[in-house]
């Protein structure tokens, strides 16, 4: 075991995999030579050549189709674009490409690739540099959509994502790469180093995708987050003394529902929670699951606690997020409803 | 300020449209035989004119003169004959299908036919393909069974797609044939992707992508390009230049780069313009590219122009753009009626031997329609199962899509 920051251990992930798996492949924009923006690939190109991790030319749809034709050859591109915000130009090669050859080819091609991208704000990007586009993906039948929100799951689900046989985005929660954020941004940054989660083997191991994790056993409500949110749910049960159970998700598709459903049924009460803008969010197909599956458990109408409906402002970041102070206000609302 | 003058929008036209006469006089012919054959070490920037020009091997006589000729074997070229009109009967047949209603849709390649079944040629077993909708010489001359693609045209129940592809998006992996996405210009890209792949395992094979000249203007042809070029793919980048985008005459999506060939250049990659209706002529071509392609020397753009005689689709109607005259006139003949009378030249074929082949090509294809109805059609017969709609989204089904596979009755 060692201590390992998010970026480490996404690092850590890679490396195991292509020591693994000459088919491992690494490319994007800045990740060869440079190791990435975030670093997420330092070392790598030094240890397995330049032919396995490479920098590409800026160009999103070409990263992704070139990864998708490699996949078709055999490889396993694990490829980054640098922010989730640029990954527009690919969602063509994403969404009616990469997500559909296996069913259009009757199994003749696959497509097993996994799309790394930092996600999420917190970090005063600004509108080009903070979006949560899940959605986007969790809409698109063919793909696995991740979002890890501690190191330890980092490493082992993408890991999984790489040996998966489907392509799979892989969300990454950029304000948690160096420390489990919970939205005191007034307050210094906790490094991993000093968190459970912050221990991650040095060696492979998988988790696998598709299972939720509670981070908090709890009675009286459901808190449903994934990614930095459930740092945020955590603090605000914290705070406001009430007895939450907080659900990871971890992988929004295939969504772990027997997780929630049983959760819900317990409690009666059920918070959902995300980064990403709130109309027909992911959040949204949360909300209607649980009231299709938990309608005669519920004690209160489901709140959402998300992002607003507006482009992700700079200056104003902090009113923007979805912080613990907004999640402990829902959390009393549910108790009273 | 009082001197600047107004701006004016340039919207390109063709030539003619219906009603008018067929000219195709902006299409300068060269001589067959007159464009050298360049080393396949060449630089790009040596052989621009090749961008400009087209390389020719059948000239009027039917002969075959110039450095590009003297490939192939009497052999090989009444085999390329057979190929092509054997995708010109299946055309005809499907055509027909569909106008039954025994189909939904389908793509011709009536005029283009020298195209795929000449390119297959310079290709070997391993190679990949990532066609477009015009392609399917490609599977004819690969001797793919034509009951499988009719299979898959009636989407029955031996389609090897299970339903689920729109008629002619053909897949084969064996046969080197990526499966077709319906989407333009995507594959362009995937098959600079697949080359890579191949040069990062230090394998033997190379790529070839498909492209028409509409589809050029797509990003995903110029982020193809620029792969290409940075890492120096094995890959053929092919250009069909058709002539129509459906409706849309070429020179909307050419602009003001002269020749769709010419896009290559500014990308350092090597460029050809060939005879797209010359069978000897696409295969030489195709064989140079690929040729440096394998001696790891980098992509070749290839735009071959030709002309798309039939309609887009069964869903389009030319005469509602183009003079009905419009391919009589085009100077570059017909690819099966030029081969034809090259072999007759030759002294290996005859007007009786190619009556009697086109009879004998008629029938198999009839066998094979009878074999594949036998099966079903779209809208009678066997046919995939629902069941078939929830397979295949993912390599092991996920609990949601089970419980909708179950709610379906499934």
């Amino acid at each position: 075991m060692a201590r390992m920051t998010m970026i480490e251990a996404v690092r850590s992930a890679m490396d195991v995999s292509m020591g693994r798996d000459e088919n491992v492949v690494v490319f994007g924009e800045d990740v060869g030579y440079f190791g990435g923006v975030f670093r997420c690939t330092q070392g790598l190109q030094a240890k397995y050549g330049k032919t396995r991790c490479f920098d590409a030319p800026i160009n999103e749809s070409g990263i992704l189709g070139t990864a998708i034709g490699m996949a078709a050859y055999g490889l396993k591109p694990c490829i980054e674009i640098q922010f989730a915000d640029y990954m527009y130009p690919a969602y063509d090669q994403i969404t009616q490409e990469a997500a559909r050859i296996r069913y259009r080819s009757n199994g003749d091609f696959t497509c097993p690739i996994v799309v790394r991208m930092p996600t999420g704000g917190g970090i005063f990007g600004g509108q080009t540099h903070s979006q949560s586009p899940e959605a986007l993906f969790t809409h698109v039948c063919g793909l696995k959509v991740i979002v890890p929100s501690n190191p330890y799951d980092a490493k082992g689900l993408l890991i999984a994502a790489i040996e998966d046989p489907d392509p799979v985005m892989f969300l990454e929660p950029k304000r948690l790469y160096n420390g489990p954020f919970d939205g005191h941004h007034e307050r210094p940054v906790t490094p991993w180093s000093k968190h459970d989660l912050g221990e991650v083997p040095e060696g492979h191991y998988t988790i696998p995708i598709g299972k939720a994790e509670i981070r908090r056993p709890g009675n009286a409500v459901t808190v449903i987050a994934y990614g930095t949110m459930v740092h945020v749910a955590l603090a605000a049960a914290e705070e406001t003394g009430i007895d939450a159970e907080v659900i990871d998700l971890r992988s929004l598709l295939p969504l772990d529902l027997d997780t929630i459903v049983q959760s819900v049924r317990k409690t009666g009460r059920c918070v959902v929670v995300h980064e990403a803008t709130l109309t027909s969010g992911f959040g949204g197909e949360v909300v209607s699951l649980v009231q299709e599956h938990c309608f005669y458990n519920l004690e209160a109408p489901v709140v959402r606690v998300t992002g607003w409906d507006t482009p992700y402002p700079h200056a104003q970041e902090w009113d923007y997020f979805p912080g613990p102070a907004r999640v402990g206000r829902a959390l009393k609302e549910v108790m009273e409803g | 300020m009082t001197d600047v003058p107004h701006l004016s929008l340039h919207v390109p036209e063709p030539a003619v449209r219906p009603g008018g006469q067929p000219d195709f006089s902006n299409v300068k012919i060269p001589k067959a035989g007159s464009v050298p054959r360049p080393p396949v070490d060449v630089a790009s920037e040596d052989i621009r004119d090749l961008a400009y020009s087209i390389i020719r091997v059948l000239n009027r006589d039917g002969e075959a003169v110039g450095p590009w000729a003297g490939l192939l074997s009497d052999e090989d070229l009444l085999t390329g004959l057979r190929n092509m009109m054997k995708l010109r009967a299946f055309d005809a047949r499907m055509l027909m299908a569909q106008r039954q209603g025994k189909t939904s849709f389908y793509m011709q390649h009536l005029g283009e036919e020298a195209v795929s079944c000449a390119f297959r040629k310079a290709l070997v077993k391993g190679d990949m393909n990532f066609p477009t909708y015009r392609q399917a010489g490609l599977l004819i001359a690969d001797d793919y069974p034509m009951v499988e693609m009719m299979n898959q045209i009636f989407s029955n129940e031996a389609d090897p797609l299970r339903g689920r592809q729109l008629p002619i998006m053909y897949s084969s992996k064996e046969h080197g044939f990526f499966t077709i996405s319906g989407n333009l210009a995507t594959q362009y890209v995937q098959a600079v992707g697949w080359a890579m792949a191949s040069a990062i395992r230090n394998d033997t094979k190379i790529a070839a992508a498909w492209i028409g000249d509409g589809s050029t203007a797509e990003s995903d042809f110029h982020s193809a390009l620029v792969f290409a070029s940075t890492y120096k793919a094995p890959v053929i980048l092919n250009i069909v230049n058709n002539q129509w985008a459906i409706s849309t005459f070429q020179g909307i999506a050419r602009g003001g780069s002269g020749t769709f060939a010419a896009r290559g250049l500014g990308f350092g990659i090597p460029a050809l313009r060939v005879d797209g209706n010359d069978y000897l002529a696409v295969y030489a071509v195709a064989k140079w590219a690929a040729e440096r392609a394998r001696q790891n020397l980098g992509p070749t753009l290839i735009e071959y122009v030709t002309y798309r005689v039939g309609a887009h689709s069964t869903s389009d109607d030319p005469s509602a753009y183009r003079p009905k005259t419009e391919s009589e006139a085009w100077p570059l003949g017909d690819p099966v009626l030029r081969l034809k009378k090259h072999l007759i030249v030759r002294g290996v074929w005859s007007e009786e031997r190619h009556a009697q082949t086109e009879a004998e090509i008629l029938d198999e294809v009839i066998q094979a329609q009878k074999e594949a109805e036998s099966h079903g059609t779209l809208h009678a017969g066997g046919k995939p199962s629902v069941r078939d709609i929830f397979e295949g989204v993912y390599a092991e089904m996920p609990a949601h899509i089970r419980r909708q596979r179950q709610k379906a009755g499934y």
